[in-house]
C-alpha cells in the first residue's frame, strides 16, 4: 500500500492551494537561479559609469503609432542647471528593440564552457540600457544582480537547513536513545546555546570569519554559522520523539534480533521521525534566508562583488536612498517571496503527510 | 540435558516507592527440546523473567543478582556486545503484539532479512531465499509476494507467523515466546500453536511460553511452572499439573477456567489481589488470599517441597510430615 499512502498525500498535497501555489513560485526561482547568467541581460559585476542609479526601463511596444515589438528608447545624461543633479532624459528619436538570444557579456555557463549569449535584451550600447530593475550606484543591473544574489540566498538556505537537520536529528536521536548522562549534557549545552540571542550570536560566528578568506569560503562559513543554531531546534524534537519511540515494541524487536544500538537509531528510529524533518526542513528554511540576508545587511556576510538579496538590501538603508532609488528595495521583495512560499510548501506537506487529516479539509 | 539454567535469579528494580521485587529468587531450567510454560496472572513477573534471559532491562534501574547459565556461559553481568551475539541467533523472541513488533517503514522481507544478515554473512539474494523458505514453512500463502508488501497489509495472524518465521530463521536454539496467542483470535490461536508445536518437533528448539492461558498451556507445553508474585511456587508435568494441582494458588486458577455448567452463576475467581510489587506480604506471598493459611504461612517463606518426581510445591501444607 506504499503507492496508495504516497497518492493520499499528493491529493492531500494538491488540495492545499497555497501549498500548490509555493511549490511553483519555488520551481520557478530555482530554475531562475540556476540559470541566473543565462537569463539575465547583463553579468552581475559589469559597471555601467553612464548609467549610474538609472530606474527601471520603460518597455515601449509602438513607436509614433508604429507597432515595433518590445523596444527600449536611448538615453542621453543631462544636469539639472539649478542643482547640478544627474539626470537621464529619454531620448526617443533612438530605439533598441529587445531581443531573444542576444550577444553580451561574456560569462562562464556553470564553468563548463564560455559563452556571451543572454536569453534577451539589447546588446552591449553606448546610449542606451535595459534595466528591468533600475541600476545601482556603479550602474549595475539590479536585475541580474537580483537573479545572482538569490544563488547564495536561495542556496545558503537550503544547505544550512540540510546541515543542521541532519546533525539535529543525529545527535537528538542518540540522546532520546542512550538517555542518562550523556542526554542531560546535550540538552543543557542546547539550553546555554540556545538562550544566547540569536542575531548578536551569529553575528559572533561571523565574526571568526577571515575577510581575507575568499567568497566562496565565506559563503560556506556562513552557512555553517547559519545551520551552528539550526540544529537545536531540530535536536530536541527529535530527541521527544525518539523517547516515545523507543518504547515501541519493534524497537524491543530489533533488540530482541540482536541487532546493535548504532543500527537500530540509524535503521528505525531516525527514519521514523522523517515526515517530521520533512516539514521541519521547509519550516525552516526561511529563517536560514532571513539570517543570511540579516548578516549580510549588517555587512558581516557575503563580501562585493559577490552578491546576496541582503546584500542587494543593504544599499537601500538610509531614507534618502529609499526616496530617490525606491527600486533598490526590489531583492527584498524577491525576499518575501521566496519565504512566504517556502511556508506555504511547509504548512502543505505538514497537512499532507499527517495521516490523521482527513483529505477533505481545507 | 538443560540448555538454559536459572539459578536464584532476582531482578529487582529501583524505584521512588522503594524496590520492586518482580523476580524474587527464581530458579529454573529448560532442558532440551521441551515446552516449558510459565503461567500466572498479570503482573507476577514472568515477563520480566524471559526479559533478563534475554538482557533486555537496562540496569540501573533493574538490579540483577543470581545466575543465568546458557550452555556454559553465563548471561549475568555479560557485556553488550557479548549479548548482541546471543540475541537472535542463540535465544530468539517473539512477542505479544505482532502488529506493533514490526517497523511499519519496511516491508516485513526487509526486517525479516534484516533478522538473518545481522548474524550470517550472506548476500542479498540468498538471505532473500532462506526468508522465503521461512515464510512458506510458517504457511504463509504467496511468500514470494508477501515478501515485499508492509505489516500493515497483513493480518494479526500471518504477521504472528512472520514473526515466527523471522525468529526461526536464524536457528535459535531456544525460543522464548511471550504471549504469542494473546492478541490473536481463537482460531488463529489454534494455529499458531499448531504450528509453534510442529516447528519444535522439526527443528528441535526448546521454547519458554508464556501465557496466562491455561487452555494455551495444556496444548502445547511439557512442563507448567507456575508464577505468583515473582516466585515460582509449583513446578510439575502438564499432566500432573491438570490432575493434581497442589498449591492453593494453582488450584485457584484452575477452577476459574470457564466451564460450561457454570451458566447462570457467579464466576468462580481468586480472592483478593495479587499483592503490589513493593508491598509483599511477610511470609508466603499468597497467604492473604489463601484458603488454607496457617499460621507459619505468616511468618516465613516456604521452600520447595518435593512431593513426587519432578513436581515441587512452594507451599506449607506440604511441609515434611504433613505432606501427603
Amino acid at each position: 500500500m506504499k503507492g496508495k499512502t504516497s497518492n493520499r498525500v499528493k491529493k492531500a498535497f494538491f488540495k492545499h492551494k497555497l501549498g500548490v501555489v509555493g511549490l511553483i513560485v519555488l520551481a520557478i526561482l530555482y530554475l531562475m537561479i540556476l540559470f541566473a547568467d543565462f537569463i539575465s541581460p547583463y553579468n552581475y559585476t559589469t559597471t555601467n559609469r553612464d548609467f549610474v542609479y538609472s530606474k527601471p526601463s520603460e518597455i515601449h511596444w509602438v513607436h509614433e503609432g508604429e507597432f515595433k515589438g518590445p523596444f527600449v528608447y536611448g538615453t542621453k545624461k543631462e544636469r539639472d542647471p539649478v542643482t547640478f543633479a544627474v539626470k537621464y532624459v529619454t531620448d526617443t528619436s533612438k530605439i533598441y528593440p529587445i531581443k531573444l538570444f542576444v550577444q553580451g557579456d561574456k560569462y562562464s555557463f556553470w564553468g563548463l564552457w564560455e559563452t556571451d549569449i543572454h536569453l534577451f535584451g539589447i546588446g552591449p550600447q553606448k546610449d542606451a540600457a535595459l534595466f528591468v530593475f533600475g541600476s545601482d550606484r556603479f550602474g549595475r543591473d539590479i536585475f541580474s544582480r537580483t537573479l545572482n544574489g538569490g544563488r547564495v540566498s536561495m542556496t545558503a538556505g537550503l544547505i544550512g537547513t540540510l546541515i543542521s537537520v541532519v546533525i539535529g536529528a543525529i545527535i537528538g536521536a542518540f540522546s532520546g536513545f542512550f538517555g542518562g548522562w550523556a542526554d542531560i549534557l546535550i540538552q543543557r549545552l542546547i539550553e546555554i546555546l540556545r538562550s544566547f540571542p540569536r542575531i548578536p550570536l551569529w553575528l559572533a560566528l561571523a565574526m571568526l570569519l577571515p575577510p581575507t578568506w575568499p567568497s566562496t569560503a565565506i559563503y560556506m562559513g556562513i552557512v555553517i554559522v547559519l545551520s551552528f543554531i539550526g540544529w537545536m531546534g531540530v535536536a530536541r524534537v527529535v530527541r521527544g520523539m525518539v523517547l516515545s519511540l523507543r518504547e515501541k515494541e519493534y524497537v524491543l524487536a530489533a533488540r530482541v534480533i540482536g541487532q546493535s544500538n548504532f543500527k537500530i537509531v540509524t535503521k528505525h528510529l531516525i527514519p521514523n521521525t522523517i515526515t517530521y524533518l520533512v516539514v521541519v526542513s521547509t519550516l525552516s528554511i526561511p529563517g536560514m534566508i532571513l539570517g543570511e540576508s540579516a548578516i549580510s545587511f549588517l555587512g558581516l556576510g557575503i563580501k562585493e562583488p559577490m552578491t546576496s538579496w541582503g546584500l542587494l538590501l543593504k544599499q537601500a538603508q538610509s531614507l534618502s536612498d529609499i526616496q530617490a532609488h525606491p527600486w533598490l528595495m526590489i531583492p527584498g521583495l524577491f525576499i518575501m517571496i521566496a519565504v512566504l512560499s517556502f511556508n506555504f510548501l511547509g504548512d502543505a506537506l505538514r497537512d499532507a503527510l499527517d495521516p490523521y487529516r482527513t483529505v477533505d479539509k481545507i | 540435558m538443560s540448555i538454559i539454567n536459572v539459578n536464584n535469579l532476582k531482578t529487582h528494580f529501583r524505584t521512588d516507592e522503594g524496590i520492586v521485587k518482580a523476580v524474587d529468587d527464581v530458579s529454573f531450567e529448560l532442558r532440551d527440546k521441551e515446552i516449558l510454560a510459565i503461567v500466572g496472572e498479570s503482573g507476577c513477573g514472568k515477563s520480566v523473567t524471559v526479559q533478563t534471559v534475554m538482557g533486555l532491562l537496562r540496569c540501573p534501574p533493574a538490579i540483577i543478582e543470581g545466575s543465568i547459565v546458557y550452555q556454559g556461559k553465563e548471561l549475568v553481568g555479560m557485556k553488550p556486545n557479548e549479548y548482541q551475539k546471543i540475541r537472535g541467533k542463540e535465544i530468539g523472541m517473539i512477542f505479544q503484539e505482532p502488529m506493533s513488533a514490526f517497523d511499519p517503514l519496511y516491508t516485513v522481507g526487509q526486517q525479516a532479512s534484516e533478522a538473518v544478515s545481522v548474524h550470517f554473512n550472506l548476500d542479498t539474494h540468498s538471505i532473500r531465499e532462506r526468508v522465503i523458505k521461512m515464510f512458506e514453512k510458517v504457511g504463509i500463502p504467496e511468500a514470494e509476494k508477501r515478501f515485499d508488501e508492509y505489516p500493515h497489509q497483513m493480518s494479526g495472524g500471518m504477521l504472528q507467523r512472520m514473526m515466527i518465521a523471522l525468529t526461526l530463521a536464524c536457528e535459535p536454539n531456544v525460543l522464548i515466546a511471550d504471549e504469542p496467542t494473546t492478541a490473536l483470535d481463537v482460531t488463529i490461536q489454534a494455529q499458531v500453536l499448531n504450528l509453534m508445536r510442529d516447528l519444535q518437533k522439526e527443528t528441535g528448539t526448546s521454547i519458554i511460553f508464556i501465557t496466562h492461558d491455561l487452555g494455551v498451556v495444556a496444548e502445547i507445553a511439557d512442563r507448567i511452572h507456575v508464577m505468583y508474585a515473582g516466585k515460582i511456587v509449583e513446578k510439575a508435568s502438564v499432566i500432573d499439573l491438570f490432575d493434581t494441582a497442589k498449591h492453593p494458588y494453582t488450584q485457584g486458577l484452575l477452577d476459574s477456567r470457564l466451564k460450561r455448567n457454570l451458566k447462570g452463576q457467579e464466576l468462580p475467581y481468586i480472592k483478593g489481589n495479587v499483592p503490589r510489587a513493593f508491598e509483599f506480604p511477610q511470609g508466603c506471598r499468597f497467604n492473604p488470599r489463601c484458603p488454607y493459611a496457617k499460621e507459619i504461612c505468616m511468618r516465613e517463606m516456604p521452600p520447595d517441597f518435593e512431593i513426587a518426581k519432578n513436581h515441587t510445591v512452594a507451599c506449607w501444607l506440604y511441609d515434611g510430615a504433613d505432606s501427603k
